[in-house]
């Protein structure tokens, strides 16, 4: 699968560099955005988040015995009350601000998200996710799609990917999303002084504006070059923002930080990619996963701490996804390894928070129709895809049936 | 020119770029000798380690700070300058390569050994030479080292067992009771055969074939000797038979028998087999060996797959054989091959240094660079290694190698300055100089202008050394960050 993404940023270079033009601004994308200043912020749980451990059926009688180590106790959860069939859900207990947003009815999980026969490979699981398709991974990802739906052409900070690696769910076939994982570095060196630094930066403008286009790949790369040239002075007013409250110290909270100085000091950026690993417990998590849980929710509530400073919340959807879920017993290294469904959550002002979908019953019975596998995996009840659709048609405002290439609508949760 | 294309081609994908004097030395040689060469680097010494911190070569810096003596088997960024010591300065550079193939190929990230053991035994697994270890061990990139031509199955036998893999993938707890299937999948999906080639209960069949290939720690925790090494714990091992879906035995058999606990280790060792004697992994490491000597620009053709396949077949996985047919093959000799590959952050900042020079620079300042390029060595992003080809390339890391040009072209003003003293009556005359001496793809004309254009821009030019000492280190900066350099 390492094969197919190349080939796709192959065949797709081709396509980029006869699309690529010139960057618009701000008053241009807001026009074309009908004025609207939604922005999304996906955050990504690199690894395969164990969502029984972040939204806890804690009353299941086979969560003990199949997690003698691992299962979250009773006492120990916050409990957020009951799904649409009854059972009784708690977050783990160090989401105290995921629950505070809960409580303000602004946080939406949704049980048991996936599809069909779910991939175990960290790698063909996360391109099914990023492509929207679980039959061929090839191709531009989903957020790359809609990106490629904005006449006629797009500011190359449109999109700001926080990770160093360009997403799958990023691939566009006419713009270059920008990775910045630090705005402070983010700037044009040089040898030499001031004045002759600015003749060099003109010069490597200019260089990089040629899209030869028989040459699709040194194409490619003189976009890359052409998008950071065009938005370095952008991205400089954002490593210059204050926020109103303390992140901590961390990747995934410094880049949620970036996110809020984009908004706050309105570059004109409305889709944001955040992710933080960790995620692949396949062994002592009783010790790491309380960790993870303290770096997603610290992070998170700052970010909403700070947006609801600036009065962004209503102009902001947060949306969290991860690869697949986890087995549900526990291995004998004290984690558990690849499974299937999981948890997505959304999160924003406008959120319709609540618990969406069903829990499974964890009783390993090879029958259990919420199980699949044998029983030993979580089975999807609700298909990604329209999880995405919602986000698609309901906040983006874009037609997710051409995005997603499909109907995905029927049974979407409407968490928006 | 100065140099043969062809040679020049050679020495940047069996290699790291060259030295004018190297590209000389190898042009001495001749291109299909110069192969041999490369591949026989046995008969080669490897010396290199000992030039480390004499004069004529790149500088490294302890990161401890000066508090203790450059430790690259204890500290990971001394690690990290050495390997990079090696790749600018090594007489073997297809041996240096093929590590850096291994790497990407088995990624293990020292990070997650690390928060389990702490950065010096972390950094010993990843990096220590034998001579460096208590018990004269090797760390996994030495592994590589070692096996980095020789038998295929060897090498992926070694992998299964290396202290390192045996954390990143949590095969020390894999236990009859409890099977860990982490490395049993990667094994198959990305070492070997992958996707599509095997089903889920080859994987838990291969999570019950390494239980209790596990690890034991020698000394006590406070013990400055102590290590961490393989141990075959016959009492956690699964006995029983397991069945896959593809053939194990070359009678087509797909069952490993059921064996008493002394004997469990020759289920890994027949699996292992398996995996190599596979048909799809010739085939995939003959993919994945196009795309790293040859092209990512083109796709491989059925033909050339299945000869390396073959080649890798016939002689039993031993991996010179193959890459000796894969450098003399007629698509890696091919002009059109030419460029046809996205440089690593490794391979680039090795051959800017080649080719720019190195005086008073340390490889430490290298290191941050790296890392914001997108490869920070011994820290791949995940199992499945860093992603290649355009993929290296976003707006930050294209930034970033802009300014480690920037960097180097500042620290090697006065060298610089001084060569193209006497190269630059017009500023055609000097950048064609520059031209001969660093090697990037063809400048088209309106690149080719620009960069006259900027010789000329700012003043009028005069060629004269107080303006050669800004304009020299400026075009090179150019150069060497334009994206027709970032293709080897």
């Amino acid at each position: 699968m390492t094969l197919s993404r190349r080939d796709f940023v192959r065949g797709g270079i081709a396509a980029f560099s006869l699309g690529f033009e010139a960057p618009r601004f701000l008053c241009d994308i807001a026009l074309a955005q009908g004025a609207s200043f939604r922005s999304l912020v996906v955050v990504y749980l690199a690894g395969g988040n164990d969502s029984l451990s972040m939204l806890v059926p804690y009353r299941d009688p086979s969560l003990q015995t199949r997690r003698p180590t691992l299962a979250v106790p009773a006492g120990q959860v916050l409990q957020i009350g009951r799904d649409g069939a009854g059972n009784e859900l708690g977050l783990h207990p160090r989401l105290t601000g995921l629950r505070a947003m809960f409580n303000e009815g602004r946080l939406a999980l949704v049980q048991r998200t996936g599809y069909a026969n779910s991939s175990r490979s960290h790698f063909e699981g996360t391109d099914i996710w990023s492509t929207a398709n679980p039959l061929s991974t090839q191709g531009p990802g989903w957020l790359g799609r809609y990106l490629d739906t904005i006449p006629p052409t797009l500011d190359p900070l449109f999109g700001w990917n926080t990770a160093s690696e360009t997403p799958h769910a990023l691939l566009s076939r006419l713009v270059a999303v920008p990775s910045i994982t630090n705005p402070a570095s983010y700037a044009f060196g040089s040898p030499n002084s001031a004045a002759e630094a600015e003749l060099e930066r003109a010069a490597a403008a200019r260089m990089s504006s040629h899209l030869p286009s028989q040459r699709p790949h040194l194409a490619f790369v003189n976009a890359s070059m052409q998008s950071a040239l065009a938005t370095l002075d952008r991205v400089a007013t954002v490593g210059t923002y204050v926020p109103a409250v303390t992140y901590p110290n961390n990747g995934f909270a410094l880049a949620l930080r970036a996110v809020a100085g984009a908004l706050v000091t309105q570059i004109g950026t409305r889709i944001f990619w955040v992710q933080t690993g960790g995620y692949d417990t396949h062994a002592s998590q009783a010790g790491t996963y309380p960790n993870l849980m303290g770096t997603l929710n610290d992070g998170l509530t700052a970010f909403y701490q700070d947006l609801g400073s600036h009065g962004l919340l209503n102009d902001t959807l947060i949306l969290q996804f991860s690869e697949f879920g986890r087995r549900i017993n526990e291995n004998g290294s004290g984690g558990t390894d690849h499974g299937a469904g999981s948890v997505m959550m959304a999160i924003g002002g406008q959120v319709r928070g609540g618990i969406y979908g069903t829990a499974p019953s964890l009783a390993p019975d090879p029958s259990n129709p919420t199980l699949e596998n044998n029983g030993t995996d979580v089975r999807y009840e609700t298909d990604f895809r329209s999880v995405y659709a919602c986000v698609i048609d309901r906040w983006l405002g874009a037609d997710s049936a051409s995005i997603l290439g499909g109907d995905f609508r029927n049974g979407s949760p409407e968490f928006l | 020119m100065n140099s043969d294309p062809r040679i020049q081609h050679l020495l940047r994908r069996a290699g790291f770029g060259a030295s004018v004097a190297e590209a000389a030395a190898f042009a001495e040689i001749g291109f299909l000798p110069a192969i041999e060469v490369l591949v026989d680097y046995h008969r080669t010494p490897d010396e290199v380690d000992q030039f480390i911190g004499q004069g004529g070569y790149a500088g490294v810096t302890p990161s401890s700070g000066g508090m203790e003596p450059f430790s690259p088997a204890t500290i990971v960024n001394d690690a990290r300058q050495r390997w990079l010591f090696r790749m600018l300065h090594t007489h073997r550079p297809l041996q240096e390569k093929m590590v850096l193939f291994w790497h990407q190929h088995f990624a293990t990230a020292y990070s997650k050994i690390a928060n389990a053991v702490g950065g010096v035994l972390a950094t010993q697994m990843m990096a220590a030479k034998r001579s460096e270890h208590p018990a004269g061990l090797p760390g996994q990139i030495e592994l590589f080292r070692e096996l980095a031509l020789p038998n295929f199955r060897d090498l992926l036998f070694e992998v299964a067992r290396d202290p390192a893999m045996l954390f990143w993938l949590d095969g020390r707890l894999n236990t009859r009771a409890r099977p860990q299937e982490n490395f049993a999948r990667e094994v198959m999906e990305l070492f070997t055969i992958g996707v599509g080639q095997f089903t889920e209960s080859d994987v838990y069949a291969g999570a019950r074939v390494f239980t209790g290939w596990n690890l034991q720690r020698i000394g006590e925790p406070r013990d400055p000797g102590t290590f961490y090494q393989f141990l075959y714990n016959g009492a956690q091992h699964d006995t029983g038979a397991k069945t896959f879906s593809f053939p194990i035995y070359t009678n087509g058999n797909k069952t490993i028998p059921a064996r008493a606990e002394s004997g469990g280790m020759e289920d890994g060792r027949d699996l292992i087999a398996a995996l190599a004697r596979h048909p799809e992994t010739g085939r995939r490491l003959a993919r994945k060996l196009w795309g790293f000597f040859i092209s990512e620009i083109q796709p491989p053709s059925d033909a050339f797959v299945a000869r390396i396949a073959t080649a890798y077949t016939q002689s039993d996985c031993h991996m010179a054989s193959v890459v000796r047919a894969v450098l003399s093959s007629p698509e890696f000799d091919s002009p059109s091959s030419y460029f046809s590959r996205f440089s690593w952050p490794a391979e680039y900042v090795a051959r800017a240094l080649k080719e720019l020079g190195y005086t008073g620079f340390t490889l430490n300042r290298a290191l941050n660079p790296l890392s914001n390029m997108g490869q920070q060595l011994f820290e791949p992003p995940d199992v499945n290694g860093w992603e290649r080809g355009a993929g290296w390339f976003t707006t930050a890391s294209m930034l970033a190698r802009m300014n480690f040009a920037a960097t180097l072209t500042s620290s090697q003003r006065a060298d610089i300055a001084a060569v193209a003293g006497g190269q630059g009556p017009t500023p055609e005359a000097l950048l064609s100089f520059f031209l001969d001496r660093v090697t990037p793809s063809r400048f088209e004309p309106p690149a080719y202008d620009t960069l006259l254009e900027y010789l000329r821009s700012g003043g009028a030019w005069t060629g004269g050394a107080s303006q050669l000492r800004v304009k020299a280190p400026g075009l090179l900066h150019l150069i060497v960050g334009s994206s027709e350099y970032q293709f080897v």
